[in-house]
């Protein structure tokens, strides 16, 4: 049963909350929607879902027009960011409320209630009020109520956003385990996220999305392989993939100054206005590398972000360990150049280390 | 520091409870003396200070031929009136304040927000002007001098401060959660009824105590709207006043118009207690 959209477009303001978006969700895949906050995501989660109704376009689901269903017969499950869950029951009575909207026997929904528990790892707290859990226990019981109800479609919007980072991690995991484990063979699975670590981690098929517009379809790896805009490579990666003008002649990339020798995939691309866009991983320290001076150092996690600054040229990198500066200290790095990416003045990929439209 | 502490605790919360005791001791107190009593200084223990004698409450049950004034019909509509009024205002109240809070209304330039504004306007104006209106309205229906005149009126007093109280509640519920409620496979009439209902039942509590004291208060327009066939408490114990001021009376007659306000806010404050009104939605 596949879910297909046509030029949806919605659009309540002055501004495009969807603009011409189509896609084809085949049954028992996953499906991530990557896109800055703003984006249309949640529009796009809710138009699936029914709650808006777009200005123009259509949604299938199974053949049938699904714009013309409502809400609650379209058999859809739905989580939030924000931990929704309904305050007037316990565990036990949130995660049976959809079953119990379908009148199901009480002896079944006590089974499938304690099945989708244990699934979320909340056993034990059937009788607890949700006001008593903590934000990541929330999250689950709005996880295990979207469970239970075996709905054709799962959409998750950022579930993880609003959680602290330890808890993330963690949750990020099961997720990953629940959806590998085959979820439901005919779920249609759809997950929303800022981030692009989550979005590799998931490996799903990846929508990237920006102002409501659809700008590259692929698997995860695709994506981060080859960008086909500028615009992906920022979206895709985090922290963003540096930009830097330069100019590519005599077999040589120029900027700031530097001089560097270019790979063979962007040897051939001479035109003007040409950014090359490389990876904060792929810029390492060096003793004998090109001089910078040190903007600003955060230290995240067990990683070091380095803001560094070399005449106009800004650039962060990120190395894997946890290092002290100060500003205005110089340091030498060194690119690898091999790993660079080019990009016409347009914003269209050029060439990727790839293999993405060579020279 | 923390014995002085307790220390001030008990002593404001004694002179607070003494404060609030002492007009219903006086009252009480006052409703079993006679015209000597009353004048014969500060008195308040019966037998000792005074003779009590049953004369101020046996005014009250008295008929009017006897020299009394029998409160017990206008009691019984006030409470009836009150308690009516009170109710179809919380329910067509809470509706119209949910279609508010999450539907859009467009007509002109009048919007949500001046729909809302409609309704409390409705209490900006003083009772005089509104009572014009109203006696002619209800004289052109012949339901002046009758219950049923005085609900449909109150209905129109007390239904705005339900809208108002209900709108800002249920905007406080977060819309997310009717989604889910659709989502999970209700329509939206049992979206309402089954999830945002018992979520906003702290709020429906504060409307209804709020309709319900302004109910059976309002004296003004019970009097304006009413002349032989009906009457309603407040106009009825206006009555009680003669040349000479029956402070006894009086006395009864306020501790019983009380006395159902005073059992509201008891049963709201045992629900307050229970920890229901705070934490249902953060």
């Amino acid at each position: 049963m596949d879910l297909v959209a046509n030029n949806l477009s919605y659009k309540p303001d002055d501004q495009y909350h969807l603009n011409e978006v189509s896609f084809n969700f085949k049954e028992g895949n996953l499906y991530t929607i990557l896109g800055r906050t703003l984006s249309g995501k949640t529009t796009l989660l809710k138009t699936i879902a029914g709650l808006l109704t777009p200005d123009s376009g259509e949604i299938e689901f199974d053949g049938k027009n699904f714009l013309k269903i409502p809400v609650w017969e379209r058999n859809v499950a739905m989580v939030y960011q924000q931990f929704i869950n309904y305050p007037h029951l316990n565990v036990f009575e949130n995660i049976a409320f959809p079953l119990k909207q379908r009148k199901i026997d009480q002896s079944i929904i006590k089974e499938k209630v304690m099945d989708a528990l244990k699934s979320v790892g909340l056993l034990g707290y059937e009788n607890r009020k949700i006001q008593e859990l903590s934000g990541g226990q929330q999250q689950r019981v709005s996880l295990a109520r979207s469970l239970v109800k075996n709905a054709k479609i799962l959409l998750l919007d950022e579930p993880l956003v609003n959680l602290d980072y330890k808890l993330r991690e963690q949750l990020r995991e099961e997720f990953k385990n629940l959806f590998s484990k085959g979820l439901a063979d005919e779920t249609i699975l759809i997950y929303s996220t800022t981030d692009p670590r989550e979005t590799m981690e998931l490996n799903g098929e990846v929508i990237v999305l920006d102002e409501g517009k659809v700008l590259q379809v692929g698997p995860a790896k695709e994506i981060f392989e080859n960008p086909n805009s500028l615009k992906v490579a920022e979206i895709s990666n985090d922290p963003p993939m540096n930009i830097i003008e330069a100019k590519i002649s005599d077999n040589q990339i120029r900027f700031e100054g530097i001089d560097v020798e270019a790979p063979q995939h962007l040897s051939k691309l001479t035109e003007d206005g040409l950014k090359i866009g490389l990876r904060s991983s792929d810029i390492e320290l060096n003793e004998n590398g090109h001089e910078f001076e040190v903007e600003l150092a955060e230290i995240s996690g067990s990683e070091t972000l380095l803001h560094l600054k070399r005449g106009d040229t800004k650039i962060i990198v990120s190395i894997e360990e946890v290092l002290n500066f100060k500003i205005h200290d110089k340091v030498k790095i060194n690119f690898k150049i091999d790993r660079a990416y080019a990009f016409h003045a347009d914003g269209k990929l050029a060439s990727s280390p790839f293999g993405g439209l060579n020279g | 520091m923390n014995k002085l502490y307790i220390f001030l605790k008990y002593f404001f919360i004694v002179v607070w409870t003494v404060f609030v005791v002492a007009p219903f001791l006086w009252a009480l107190t006052t409703s079993f003396k006679d015209f000597q009593s009353v004048n014969g200084g500060v008195t308040y223990i019966p037998w000792v200070d005074f003779e009590p004698n049953l004369e101020g409450w046996k005014v009250l049950i008295k008929s009017p031929a006897k020299g009394g004034v029998d409160i017990i019909e206008p009691y019984f509509n006030s409470l009836f009136v009150t308690c009516t009024a009170s109710l179809i205002s919380i329910i067509l109240g809470t509706l119209s304040a949910y279609a508010l809070s999450r539907y859009t209304f467009k007509a002109g330039f009048v919007k949500n927000n001046d729909i809302t504004f409609f309704f409390i306007s409705q209490r900006i104006m003083p009772p005089i002007v509104l009572s014009i209106p109203f006696f002619l309205f209800l004289s052109s229906i012949n339901l002046l001098d009758s219950l049923t005149g005085l609900i449909v009126v109150y209905i129109v007093l007390l239904m705005p401060i339900a809208v108002w109280i209900m709108v800002d509640f249920f905007n406080k519920v977060p819309r997310e959660i009717d989604e889910t409620a659709l989502i999970d496979g209700c329509n939206p009439y049992q979206a309402f009824l089954k999830v945002v209902l018992p979520n906003s039942i702290p709020g429906l509590i504060v409307a209804g105590m709020f309709c319900i004291i302004f109910g059976w208060i309002d004296f003004f327009f019970a009097f304006i709207l009413t002349f032989t066939e009906v009457q309603l408490l407040p106009v009825k114990i206006v009555a009680l006043n003669s040349s000479v001021t029956p402070w006894w009376s009086l006395s009864a007659s306020a501790l019983v118009s009380v006395a159902p306000l005073i059992i509201v806010a008891f049963i709201v404050e045992r629900y307050l207690s229970k920890g229901n009104l705070s934490g249902a939605i953060k």
